[in-house]
């Protein structure tokens, strides 16, 4: 009895620390419908930066946690400098597309924080005062773990009166429902987006710089945290601080008390509990549905026509231009075109569903992993060869995907990718623990391809006509009267359902009919490689694809093959030439971003419209 | 610290740009591809690196190995095992590299040694600890390095074997190399000493082990002694709670790789005392080879050698005996050198041999106690494990790795 009073405690104190960075996401999004990605980088630069001041100081509970308020307002400001240097310029982009502004804003931070403070992990002095125990049932307890559990509730608290009693927090709450109707009324959005940014940051800063006396600080706290606070935020209710309270509350619990059953549950519950909750409360414990149809789809989209003429001439070219690359190029120039071919299939499968059919995932890699591993299981337990696997590997991602299909369709937006992120994860941990079947992280080795095709060339262009083929059929689809209603269910639900479109089935079809062509890449990656792996079904595997999509335009048809050659081939040239290639790939991608708020593929058709 | 990142960054750049422009004639330099996950792994992999560099330094500086230099191409796999086997075949193909070594991962290390068996290229593993990859999935063109997860566990279980503890709980990261470690020493410690039992076993996510729950879960079960898989951050975390909470007190505790300089550094004067460890005690090893090779890596890179900065020098002074027993680059002949190849490791301690059985080296660790000492930790009462004592007998070891 005594232990699970304690273990609740210690729920209790990693609630807090959950809370604290999960509450200044939430608060991002609310206003600005920032999907902030780089939530994790300022909670890391938080730990850091309170770490260098705390260790210069001398051990005085005043100067200790006046360092660790400075660091907060530091990165607060860091915060206030990506907002008005980065996001602001990109508001009216599609949506979504900010997150791949903040993805570079993450690989930049990890590389400067690699360089300031070195590759090793680092222990901060604890706090002063309350370096011991205090002894509660019989049990020692920590007593900076019971401060921690104090300043939950007291920020929250504090949050509260912020956010009803004074006159800024109520235009936050009113930004919050409608900041159309807000700016209507006058109100200067900018600052109020600025100030709600440093105030989110401020939060993250303030969570990392807590962890200096309770944990080490390490280049890998950024990425470590930020898929679980994702979970909290969307458990919550995105927008809803008590609702990101009580989610940290219940996943934190569901820790302490799980290991207690199943010692190897820590990989997999956060998502388990996201996909029970979401399956349950489509808008999260205390969120509410968006009231104003109109901030859901993008708008804005315009028509798809036939491709113009000079467009299928390049495509043409480019294509025959792949076909005869064999001879003229080297052997390693086939392994990267084959990847590339590869990729901008997986690509276009996400771009089927997040363009026309307005389902964006954050969990697109589980198909891709579905596929992969269905060769690869195949061969492994049954001896199945290539032609097989490739055969089955749609059907098996297909399948996947109409099973998770049916939970997902139902929700809209972040939710909807947050629930794929959670199908995928639980994916993810299947690969991983199911170490009889699947191998677990050491994988499964020896997929080669079939005797035929095992020369370079010969799979090359195996799997050139086979990617290409698969585009061309996802491009005629959104082309055929299903994209039509695919691309109706999109931009006005309403009025599709009263013309007798099925919605819900049109987009359940479309999520099945994007996994399965994301099995046939993954398979045909599983064959090139040789070998398949977890981190194929893994969160930056997904984060990739949505990369490739944005990057290239998600309006435009070419976009997700433009995005995949661009994206790819500039990050395996980056990673040969550059050694802090991951600062490089980052500032390349912001820069792209505010160069091409429309992508690179839109931006060249606007660039086209506005010449006629 | 600046100065040494600078040198790092320095030496990389020089081996990474000025390589490809040397030109590749008779006599030419023999070139190396090196895969690791540097990005991922920097606390372990840039000290590896700048061991890695003194090695090839020297060997040059010596007239090379047959009158032909030595050259490195580094790449970084950042922790993904299908961007390893890319740069394995750019490696092959673009920079033409007469073999494949590195590898920090299990996983990586397994893609690697997979693909160089496929393309019959020799691949020589410097820290891939998984078991798997000499044994279950050992191939011809593969060889290994450091010290096994078997061979380390093997180590500490000898040593629990010898102390009066019965009731034992295992912390251990959730992924193959803490499910293997605990499965061995579970089954060497049970045939050592029947009659122990395992009173809690705990498997935190690798990187966010939630410390303060798991660390009450195993003072539940009231253990007389720990077995510890954790390490960097995990094990960093798990400490800090654990001294609070009184986890340590009056146990006995094993624990892997923890006496190991880039681990054991970080914990600063909150080192736990007492614990039976594998490690690397640098400041104390005065073998000759040894105590040469600390004040050159000193020298050079202003710092003191960690652990991987002996795997990344001991890697290239194998491969450099092995260009040497061979006389050529030509990869079935130097497969045939590398095995029953005997080098001089930096550690000093005697030949170490890559068995010709299984390809594994006899490399071994240092076994010993840890201890406060001017407020950080460090070794005492240490001694080196010869990694040959710790594997199992041939017969078995057939039995292990698939044969012909």
């Amino acid at each position: 009895m005594e232990f699970l009073a304690i273990q609740f405690l210690n729920g209790l104190a990693s609630a807090s620390s959950l809370f604290l960075v999960a509450s200044g996401l939430t608060i991002i999004f609310g206003v600005t419908r920032v999907v902030n990605f780089a939530h994790g980088s300022l909670y890391m630069l938080g730990a850091y930066i309170a770490l260098t001041i705390v260790s210069q100081l001398p051990r005085d509970p005043w100067l200790y946690w006046s360092g660790i308020l400075v660091a907060s307002v530091v990165v607060g400001l860091v915060g206030v400098a990506i907002e008005m240097l980065l996001l602001r310029r990109i508001y009216h982009a599609p949506e979504l597309f900010q997150l791949l502004a903040t993805f570079g804003v993450v690989l930049v931070v990890e590389d400067v924080a690699l360089w300031i403070w070195g590759p090793e992990d680092r222990l901060g002095p604890r706090a002063p005062g309350l370096r011991g125990a205090v002894e509660i049932l019989g049990q020692r307890f920590p007593q900076y773990e019971l401060l921690l559990i104090a300043i939950g509730p007291v920020v929250l608290l504090l949050l509260w009166l912020l956010f009803t009693r004074t006159r800024w927090g109520t235009l936050v709450r009113a930004a919050t429902q409608d900041r159309e109707m807000v700016a209507a009324l006058g109100v200067d959005q900018r600052w109020l987006f600025t100030s709600v940014f440093f105030l989110g940051a401020f939060l993250a800063g303030l969570g990392g710089a807590l962890q200096v006396a309770r944990a080490p600080t390490t280049l890998h706290m950024d990425l470590d945290i930020i898929a679980e606070v994702f979970v909290v935020t969307v458990v919550g209710g995105m927008g809803s601080v008590p609702g990101a309270f009580l989610a940290a509350l219940l996943i934190s619990q569901m820790h302490a008390f799980g290991i207690m059953v199943f010692p190897k549950i820590t990989l997999v519950l956060t998502f388990l509990v996201m996909a029970v909750v979401l399956v349950v409360r489509p808008y999260g414990l205390l969120g509410r549905p968006p009231t104003h149809p109109r901030a859901a789809g993008p708008a804005r989209a315009q028509p798809i026509g036939p491709a113009p003429r000079e467009l299928r001439l390049v495509g043409l070219v480019a294509l025959a231009a792949a076909a005869i690359l064999p001879p003229l190029a080297g052997e390693y120039a086939l392994i990267m075109a084959t990847e590339m071919a590869i990729l901008v299939l997986f690509a276009a499968s996400l771009h089927f569903m997040m363009g026309p059919g307005g389902l964006a995932s954050f969990g697109h890699a589980a198909y891709f992993g579905v596929g992969a591993y269905a060769g690869a299981l195949l061969m492994k337990h049954f001896g199945a060869p290539m032609e097989l696997g490739l055969a089955l590997a749609p059907v098996a991602a297909g399948l996947a995907g109409v099973v998770v299909g049916f939970f997902v369709v139902r929700l809209e937006g972040v939710y909807l990718a947050m629930l794929t992120l959670a199908f995928a994860q639980i994916a993810w941990s299947a690969a991983f623990q199911w170490v009889e079947v699947t191998g677990g992280d050491n994988g499964i080795l020896g997929v080669w391809p079939s005797a035929w095709a095992r020369d370079r060339t010969v799979y090359y262009l195996f799997v050139l006509a086979i990617c290409a083929g698969c585009t061309l059929a996802l491009r005629h689809a959104i082309h055929s009267p299903f994209g039509y209603a695919l691309r109706a269910a999109r931009d006005n639900p309403l009025r599709a359902e009263a013309i007798g479109l099925d919605v819900a089935r049109i987009r359940w079809a479309a999520f099945a009919l994007a996994s399965a062509f994301a099995g046939i890449a993954g398979a045909l990656f599983a064959y090139a490689k040789g070998s398949v792996f977890p981190t194929y079904l893994a969160i930056p595997k997904s984060v990739d694809a949505l990369l490739m999509v944005l990057l290239g335009g998600i309006e435009t048809l070419s976009g997700p093959i433009v995005g995949a050659l661009a994206f790819h081939g500039l990050q395996e040239q980056l990673v040969r030439v550059v050694e802090h290639w991951r600062a490089a790939m980052g500032l390349v991608i912001v820069a792209l971003v505010l160069a091409f708020p429309q992508g690179i593929a839109g931006y060249v058709r606007d660039r086209r419209e506005r010449m006629r | 610290m600046t100065m040494k990142r600078r040198t790092m960054m320095k030496a990389a750049t020089l081996a990474a740009v000025a390589a490809p422009s040397i030109a590749r004639g008779q006599g030419a330099a023999i070139r190396i591809g090196e895969i690791n996950s540097y990005t991922a792994q920097p606390a372990f992999l840039a000290p590896y690196r700048n061991g890695w560099n003194l090695a090839i330094e020297e060997a040059n500086a010596a007239g090379g190995v047959n009158g032909r230099r030595l050259e490195t191409v580094f790449r970084d796999d950042a922790g993904k095992p299908e961007d390893a086997v890319r740069f394995a075949g750019e490696l092959l193909a673009a920079e033409k590299v007469d073999l494949l070594s590195g590898g920090f991962l299990s996983n990586v290390g397994l893609a690697i040694a997979d693909f160089a068996n496929q393309n019959k290229r020799l691949y020589v593993a410097s820290e891939p600890l998984s078991d798997a990859l000499v044994w279950g999935r050992g191939n011809r063109y593969t060889f290994r390095l450091r010290p096994s997860t078997y061979m380390q566990a093997a180590m500490l279980a000898e040593e629990a074997a010898k102390v009066d503890a019965k009731r034992w709980a295992i912390v251990s990261p959730n992924y193959e190399y803490g499910q293997s470690a605990a499965k061995w020493f579970k089954e060497l410690l049970v045939r050592a000493k029947p009659g122990v039992e395992f009173v809690a076993e705990q498997f935190p996510a690798l990187g966010r082990i939630d410390a303060g729950a798991t660390v009450q879960a195993i003072e539940q079960s009231r253990p007389d002694a720990i077995f510890n898989v954790t390490f960097g951050g995990d094990l960093t975390n798990f400490v800090r709670q654990g001294n609070t909470r009184g986890l340590f007190e009056k146990r006995f505790v094993a624990s892997m790789l923890t006496g190991e300089p880039e681990y054991m550094d970080p914990l600063k004067d909150e080192c736990p005392e007492g614990w039976v460890v594998t490690g690397y005690p640098w400041d104390q090893i005065q073998t000759a080879n040894h105590r040469r090779f600390r004040e050159a890596y000193q020298k050079r890179f202003n710092d003191y050698p960690r652990l991987g900065s002996v795997v990344g020098y001991d890697t290239v002074v194998s491969i450099v005996a092995m260009l040497r027993k061979s006389g050529g680059t030509e990869t079935e002949k130097m497969v045939d050198a590398m095995k029953g190849l005997s080098f001089e490791s930096a550690f000093g301690e005697g030949p170490v041999l890559y068995r010709a059985l299984d390809h594994q080296s006899t490399l071994g660790a240092y076994v010993g106690r840890t201890a406060l000492k001017g407020g950080k930790g460090t070794m005492v009462g240490w001694r080196y494990a010869d990694g040959a004592k710790y594997l199992p007998s041939d017969d078995v070891v057939r039995t292990l790795r698939p044969q012909g």
